[in-house]
Formats: structure tokens, sequence, C-alpha cells
């Protein structure tokens, strides 16, 4: 079941609430354009700010079917846009010799025809699919390498992808496409000049309370509030890894799982891991800094609620 | 669209390019075409809808919020103010650009005791040539850094522009067609065995592709490196101009970054950017202090594929190795290869007394001097043996 596009920057943000995203009216903003224009949207930002996220979230409540192509380097073309399939084509031959009088031209033209060829997610993103063409999620592009950012080029800005025996292959519909990236490296200007370009940045307390309220139903006011400004007072520590989103969503199940109602200095301990994801870091904060750290949250809630 | 608006945004980009911001005029049409779609009914949206037409880096962020406040406010007010800072730019700019062609055309018309093209003189007893004789250049090897004369120095750092590095490459994912690679390429073999009529398959093979790992050059720039540090910038424009994939941090206090100024072919011009860039010459050095920036500002981002790491200071700390420890052994988890380079090994007798020393010794995969021509080249063909890791390190730790 498909939904039409959102017509406004309000749709869309009600869309993504729709499929539980809390986004910023900025985020709102930029995907509602890249739905109205046709064109990528690039979302850079640190690890675990929900970056993916919008794509899934996006595919399920437009219903469309999600594409999703993780990149590593070395990534190349026959894993992400096509492959042949050898082992058919093989047999092909074979049937058309022991059939006898095999007529050589003819005979590449039907090997090398779109019955062999192995759909890989790009390429499937760009097939014919009717009124709804899926969301194309471009995950981490930041692991691939220079060669295959180099390639997308020809398919983000013509939604199209060239076979050499066959030619070019142009979707109907171009795709909703989402491109991600934990700039570990800079992607090139080339590339980032045929998208909207959006920086996601950690959220504001009241907006990460609105997360965890969309994302963990069941949570204590009172928990959610520490939870938030605890984990908020760690992003302003020098720290080698500062937790995102999904690390406070992380905390907050593990904190229900553990029959917890408020935060207190042995808990806080005990579930850093949930947090920080650097032995440097947990070594720091572990004992005193983390118990100061709590104190001070404790204090100012209290002094917000007086 | 309203033609006023269009206008306005117009206006609002030509003034963002001034400031700096790279967008061509197709961006120009996709912001008024954004717009077009948005509408104009909120300050907020339309903030958001120019925004994400119009930039495209993280760092532009702030440039574009202070021209959107001003401009969005009074378009005159924006375009008063930069016809306000445009002379004062420009005339801030152009004595040091006559500064440096300046140094130029006085090298230029210099007496020149022999004549001929591209040649530098110097007015000390020693002449220097183009093509250096073999004994001069002999002498130059060994000579160390701190103990050349001008003329010298010049001369070295030609040698240094020559410097060719052959790093090793390590292997990728990638595979290109060759005769005698390992892997068969079913794509070539299936079209050669049509073009025979599919009686043999003739196998076409594959061999996988090798490319160099990225280096990352941090140099030390604090006082007691002073005569070293301005060859070795000379060094890592010569490296970065050989490759490509190459990050080059200064530090002293401060940690910058100046890749992109030592990007620039002209060695000139290249290292007076990166000097203008950098606030902390010939100052102190807290080594601790600035790898933990690196660490935390720049590892994720220059570090994510496996690099060779080359760290050039003499281990002197002002801070007595406080916190290095750590650094150091971050830095090392997150490398290929850690190489310490350090002009104070050209002493027999050095020995890792400083608390500095001592507590980054532990961590590096190897250990070499750079105090002359000679060591340098030695460096260049180690770049070359990855695979022999740490054999030689010169002190045991």
């Amino acid at each position: 079941m498909t939904t039409p596009l959102p017509a406004s920057i309000d749709e869309t943000a009600k869309l993504l609430a729709g499929g539980r995203y809390v986004a910023e009216r900025s985020l709102a903003t930029v995907l509602y354009l890249a739905l109205r224009l046709g064109r990528p949207l690039f979302l850079e930002g640190e690890a675990g700010v929900g970056k993916t996220e919008i794509a899934k979230v996006l595919a399920e409540t437009l219903g469309r079917r999600l594409e999703r192509l993780q990149c590593y380097e070395g990534l190349d073309v026959s894993s992400a846009v096509y492959e042949w399939n050898y082992a058919r084509q093989m047999i092909e031959i074979r049937l058309a010799e022991a059939a006898g009088g095999a007529d050589r031209a003819r005979l590449g033209d039907d090997v090398f025809s779109s019955r062999f060829l192995i759909d890989r997610p790009i390429l499937r993103a760009l097939r014919d699919h009717g009124d709804a063409p899926p969301v194309l999620l471009i995950d981490e592009l930041d692991r691939s390498d220079e060669p295959f950012e180099a390639y997308l080029l020809e398919v983000l800005s013509d939604f199209q992808v060239t076979i050499p025996e066959i030619g070019a292959i142009k979707a109907a519909k171009p795709p909703i496409v989402i491109i991600t990236s934990n700039r570990t490296r800079e992607i090139h200007d080339a590339l980032k000049r045929r998208c909207l370009y959006h920086w996601v940045d950690y959220p504001d307390a009241a907006r990460e309370r609105a997360i965890l309220a969309a994302k963990v139903p069941g949570i204590e006011d009172r928990l959610s509030r520490e939870v938030v400004g605890f984990v908020q007072a760690l992003r302003g520590l020098d720290l080698f890894k500062l937790p995102g989103v999904a690390e406070t969503i992380d905390w907050a199940h593990a904190l229900i799982a553990l029959d917890r109602i408020v935060l207190d200095p042995a808990t806080v301990n005990d579930t850093l891991g949930v947090l920080l994801k650097y032995q440097d870091d947990i070594a720091r904060l572990r004992g005193s800094e983390a118990a100061q750290l709590l104190d001070k949250v404790k204090a100012d809630l209290a002094a917000e609620k007086a | 669209m309203v033609g006023r608006l269009a206008d306005n945004v117009m206006h609002f980009v030509r003034a963002l390019r001034a400031a700096g911001l790279p967008i061509g005029p197709g961006r120009t049409i996709e912001a008024l075409r954004a717009v077009e779609a948005v509408g104009v009914g909120r300050r907020e949206d339309f903030y958001w809808t120019l925004h994400a037409t119009l930039v495209n880096r993280r760092d532009q962020r702030a440039v574009f919020d202070q021209a959107f406040h001003i401009f969005w406010k009074d378009p005159q007010l924006l375009e008063k103010m930069m016809s306000l800072l445009l002379p004062r730019l420009t005339s801030d700019e152009l004595p040091n650009a006559l500064d440096e062609a300046s140094q130029r055309v006085k090298d230029a018309l210099a007496p020149q005791p022999v004549p001929g093209p591209g040649e530098e003189t110097a007015p000390s007893e020693i002449r220097v040539d183009a093509a250096l004789t073999y004994s001069d250049r002999e002498r130059l090897q060994d000579l160390d850094f701190e103990d050349m004369t001008a003329a010298e120095e010049r001369a070295a750092r030609r040698i240094i522009a020559q410097l060719r590095f052959p790093i090793e490459a390590v292997r990728t994912r990638r595979t290109r067609p060759d005769r005698r690679g390992r892997r068969i390429d079913l794509r070539a073999s299936l079209r050669a065995s049509l073009r025979t009529g599919g009686a043999s398959i003739p196998l076409a093979r594959r061999a996988v592709v090798t490319r160099h790992p990225p280096i990352v050059a941090l140099c030390d720039i604090s006082g007691s490196m002073e005569r070293y540090s301005r060859m070795l910038l000379h060094f890592l424009h010569a490296l970065t101009n050989d490759r490509d994939r190459v990050h080059s941090f200064v530090f002293g206090t401060r940690l910058t970054n100046v890749t992109r100024h030592l990007r620039h072919k002209d060695v000139d011009i290249a290292l007076a950017k990166a000097s203008k860039a950098v606030a902390d010459w010939s100052g102190g050095t807290r080594i601790g202090k600035t790898l933990f920036d690196f660490n935390r500002l720049w590892s994720r981002r220059v570090m994510g594929q496996g690099p060779l790491v080359l760290l050039i200071s003499d281990g002197l700390d002002q801070a007595a190795g406080e916190g290095l420890g750590e650094q150091m052994a971050r830095l090392k988890r997150s490398c290929r290869r850690l190489i310490w380079l350090n002009p104070l090994l050209r002493y027999e007798g050095f020995e890792p007394k400083s608390m500095g020393v001592r507590a980054m010794l532990p961590h590096v995969d190897e250990f070499r001097p750079v105090h002359n021509l000679k060591s340098l080249a030695e460096l260049a063909n180690a770049l070359g043996r990855e695979r022999v890791r740490g054999e030689s390190k010169r002190i045991a730790s």
C-alpha cells in the first residue's frame, strides 16, 4: 500500500512522526525538498544520530520498497549494480551447440541480454516499479573508494546505468535516494553537487526526550529527563566518541530492563558501556567523574522544576 | 515566482559567493526552484530551503547563517557591508601578494655570476648551480640542515623536490585485466568464447590492484625544531605533490592542518600559505595535547583507510610527557605503521632520557633520524619496504 508523497513541510514532519521518527524542522524541510524536486539527499553526521533510520522510516511510511546498499572499500559494479549469470550463460551456449547450427552473432546477443542479468541494489532501484519507485539507501558512502564514488555520478544525475553489452537502463521514475556518510573522509564536491546536503546534529534536550518517548514507550518521565540530561552533559565533555541518539535509546532500554526508575551512581557505572564505546572514555568517566556529572544533572533538573 | 524575490535570492547567492562559498549558477536555479516549491510562508522554512540548496559542507554553515540573518533583514545592509569590507580585504591581500612577487622580482634581478636559465645564485662563498657538481652534492648529503648556509639550503631544497617516494602498495579489493593474474575473468572469457563460436573457452584473467596507503604527517614546528622544520616542510610539500591521499599537520602548542596549503604546486606559494595559517611557529611544544587534539578532531576523518603516520619531532615536550603515552598508544592503534622521525638521532650518543621521548618510544614501529638529505633519502626508501616491520628501530625501548 503506497502513500502519496507529502505536499508540504508540515505533512513531511507528520509522515516521519507517523513512523516514530522525531525530526527537526530543518530535516523535514530538506527531506520535503528532496521528495518534491526528485533530488538525492546527502546526510552527513556523527554515528548514531539517525541518518540510516530516515531511509527506513521513509520506505515504511510511504509503503515503498527499501533497496539498501552498504558501502565498503573495494565495492564494485558487480556487487552494487549488476552481474552476469555466467553459469546460465554457459549452459545456454552448450544448449545452442547441442541444437546445432549456433549462429555466432545471434548467440552473442542472446547470451548478453537482460535475461542473464542479475540485478544488484542500484539496478533494482532503477527498474520499473509503476507509480511507486523504491527508496534507495546508499549507506556510509565514505567507506567506499573514489572509483565507486565516480561511478555514482551517472546514477545520481540521470538515474541511469550503462551496461556495455546492452546500453543505458534508465529509471522511468527516479527512486528516492538517501546517501549517508559518517565523514571518515570527505566526499567529492562533484557528487555533493548533485544532492541536497544536510548535516544531522545531535538533538537538543527537549527533542531527545521526545525521541525517547516515541522509541521507548512506557519510560517514566523522571527517568527520561535524567537519562537525557546525563547524555547531554556527556556531549559537553572532551570524549573520544560522544554518545549518539542510538546510544541514548539503548541506554534507556537497558535501564528499564534493569528495573531502574531513577539514575544512581552505581547503575551509571555498571551501564557506561552502553553509552561509551572506547575504553579510555569509560575509564575516565567511571567513578567520581560520572557521579559528579550525575549530581549536577539532578541539581539542574531540580532547579528546572522549582 | 515574484521577480523581486528571485532578484533578492540572486543577490544573496552573490553575497555568499563573495564570502567564499563555491556556488555555481546551476545551484542558484536550484535554490529558486526550491523556494518556489516550499513557498515563503515561514522564515525558518525559507532559511532551511536555501540552506539545503546552497550549503554542502558543514563548515559553510556559520557563514551561511550570518549572511542569511544580515541579508534578509536588510538586503542593502549586507551589500553596504561588503562594499565596506571589500577595499579593506583587497588592500590587506595586496601587500602580501606584492611581497611575494617582489621577492621573486628581486631574485630575478639579482646579479648572477653564472648566467643561465632557472639558476639560483648565492652571494656567499659557495656557488651553487642548477646541476650540482658531484662533490658538492656529496657534501650536501651529509651536511646537517642546521649547519647549512642559505645557499646550501636552497640547493638542498631542490634535491628534496626531486625525491621520489616508492611507498609499497597494499592490496585492494579491486582487480584489473592481467594475463598472468590469478583470478579468472568470467565475463571476458565468455565474450572471447563467443567470438570463436563457443567451441572453447579461452580463459581471461584478472589481477588484484594494489595501491599505496594514505600518509598522515605530523610535523613539530616548535622552537627547538626551527632549523629542521622549514626543511621538513619542503619535504612534506614534495611528498604531497608526489601522490594523492597525503594529509599534513604541523604542531607546536596547537595543531594546524596544512594539507590544502601544501597542495599548491609551487613550493614558495605553498609554504607561504602554510606559514600564514600557522600561529605558533617556533614557540613551545605540547606534544601530548596536540596529539590529543589530533586523535579527537581529525583521527576519524583522515585515518579511515589504514595510513602510514610520520611523526616528525625531537620529542622535547614542555609538559614533560604528560598524557603523551596514552595519546601515542591511541595513534598507534589507529594506523598501519607509525614512524617517528627525530633529528636529534644524529648524535651517536643519543639516549632516550627526556620524559617526552620516553613516553613516545614504546609506541612507535620505527625510529629514524632526519637531519640531513641522506636521512631523508633513506626515509624515502624505507617507506617502500613496508613489510619489514620495525626492523630498523635504532634504539630498543
